[in-house]
């Protein structure tokens, strides 16, 4: 009987399959589809400290295998989810990771304080969010910002573990999340979105409202490998990979590179059911390889 | 296009102005959503029939769907129009916006009045059906080339003149001529019902990406909110 439960800083979660922040709402949508407790966890849409209406629309663009969003953190704030979302999150047998970004290290502490008093399982720090002006993108990509944030997070989380999620859109991934780990953080998750353009040949116009946006789906999973790989040999930090993950096979990659566990969302655009099928494809792969638990693939890419 | 639907239309119930998510097969990633025309319901199988323009990769893959072929559909998504079957409605449509207006005439058997408008002659579609499914029907061409010489809302305007006692107008198409059938309901004090369209992604309402501004300052997704949205609750000036 192959074990396929998985320890995310400290956090236990059934299986390593996660459904990744942005993709899910807060679970009201795909619970119509399936019961969430089926999932390792869920990482609830992203949170500010207000309550954000987001970037005008078209907020999606399709391209070669990914899409690209601007969605620009649209969401009813910390508070209402605190209220109002994490109540229904909370009847499913899954742990549920709340994502947050600020405009400050303030913002971040606030939220880190209200959260962890509310109960969640772990905190997401978003500090690479590519589509907000004044917020998200410096810190995620200066070490000295991202361990000021990261800092303040730990400091008002209480025992909830904090997790930094990085940036891709940075020279060296690996000085970001060392500066993490040296600032406290329990775990990393990467990658977040990929920042890029798509232009419409007859209007000239970019088809994002905002020009630009980030890229997810399919297109990303090999600079999502490389990037777990390079960071899971930086630091001693729990990842959870994410990164165009819409099957088995693509989840034990990150895994192999150094994941503890995945994270899946563009495919369920596609398909509703993705999480699960990656899970089960997950389990396949382990139990053809004779493993008797799926955590020892993590870490176990034999680079030339 | 015709999609056996199994016990879909059964156990899930169909309303004018819903849509379905398509897959279009492995070329694309995201699903295409497009609205439902018309319906059957039989313990042999529902049937949903779909009417769409080609407009690129997703939407030709599908086109060249042969029969017999199983398609992955999702739906049916979002709110449809609040109607009575017993209502009295002018069903306005412009272009693609056209056919979930037929799904209303059958709704209402026969007593609703359509206004379709289109960009040529031989861009119309589905005049025989709502000619057997409406009371009356009004057609404007921007070219001319067929009926009435101009965009539907002059149509909307004269009909409304004539007779302000239909229950209300309920309209689909792209995002102007709504605007403007839209005032000009408000003006006849006729209530007004639009079915939206943006871009998408999920399909269900969890993605955000089909987001549209409201009159009160918030926003409201056109896939879980919508497709179909009160005129008077839109913010038009967006």
């Amino acid at each position: 009987m192959l074990d396929m439960t998985v320890k995310l800083a400290g956090v236990a979660l059934k299986d390593p399959v996660v459904v990744a922040s942005g993709t899910f709402g807060f679970g009201r949508e795909y619970s119509q589809f399936y019961d969430l407790g089926e999932l390792g966890g869920i990482c609830a849409k992203g949170l500010t400290l207000h309550p954000r209406n987001g970037n005008p629309a078209p907020r999606i663009a399709e391209t070669p295998m990914g899409i690209l969003n601007s969605v620009g953190l649209e969401n009813p704030g910390v508070d209402a989810f605190i209220a109002e979302e994490l109540p229904f999150l909370r009847q499913f047998d899954t742990k549920v990771i709340a994502n947050i970004s600020g405009n400050t290290p303030e913002e971040y502490g606030i939220m880190c304080e209200k959260l962890s008093a509310a109960g969640v399982d772990m905190i997401e720090v978003n500090i690479s969010c590519p589509n907000v002006k004044a917020g998200g993108m410096a810190y995620g990509t200066r070490p000295d910002l991202a361990a000021e944030v990261t800092e303040t997070a730990k400091k008002n989380a209480g025992n909830v573990p904090v997790m930094v999620k990085l940036s891709p859109n940075v020279t060296d991934i690996t000085e970001i999340a060392k500066a993490a780990e040296g600032a406290g953080a329990d775990a990393l998750s990467l990658i977040n979105t990929i920042r890029g353009m798509r232009i419409d040949v007859d209007t000239r116009r970019p088809v994002l409202k905002m020009n630009t946006g980030g890229l997810s789906g399919p297109a990303v999973l090999p600079v999502a490998v490389r990037m777990v790989w390079e960071v899971s040999q930086a630091v001693s930090l729990p990842i959870l990979g994410m990164g165009g993950v819409a099957k088995g096979e693509d989840a034990a990659q990150l895994m192999l590179a150094g994941a503890t566990a995945v994270a899946v969302g563009t495919a369920m655009f596609a398909d509703p059911y993705a999480p699960l099928k990656v899970r089960d494809g997950l389990a396949d792969i382990a139990e053809r390889q004779g493993l008797s638990a799926v955590s020892e693939l993590t870490g176990g890419a034999k680079p030339w | 296009m015709v999609l056996a639907v199994g016990d879909m239309v059964r156990t899930s119930g169909v309303r004018p102005g819903q849509f379905v998510h398509i897959k279009c097969g492995e070329g694309t990633l995201l699903r295409r959503p497009i609205s439902i025309c018309e319906w059957t319901e039989s313990r042999e199988g529902d049937t949903l029939t779909i009417v769409f323009e080609v407009r690129g990769e997703g939407t030709a893959w599908l086109a060249r769907r042969p029969a017999g072929h199983t398609a992955d559909v999702l739906g049916p998504l979002g709110n449809g129009f609040a109607i009575d079957r017993e209502g009295r409605y002018l069903l306005v449509g412009g272009g693609i916006g056209v056919p979930p207006m037929l799904g209303c005439a059958r709704y209402t058997g026969g007593t609703s009045t359509a206004i379709l408008g289109f960009r040529s002659k031989d861009k119309t579609i589905l005049l025989d059906e709502f000619g057997g499914d409406c009371n009356d029907v009004q057609i404007a061409t921007d070219d001319g080339s067929l009926g009435y010489h101009g965009f539907v809302d002059a149509l909307v305007r004269q009909e409304l003149g004539r007779d302000r006692s239909y229950d209300a107008v309920l309209a689909c198409g792209p995002k102007p001529m709504l605007k403007s059938v839209a005032k000009v309901a408000a003006e006849s004090n006729v209530p007004c019902q639009v079915s939206m369209e943006e871009r998408m992604g999920c399909g269900v309402g969890a993605c955000l990406v089909c987001a549209t501004p409201m009159r009160d300052g918030t926003v409201k997704h056109v896939c879980k909110d919508g497709p179909v949205f009160d005129a008077e609750e839109v913010d038009w000036d967006a």
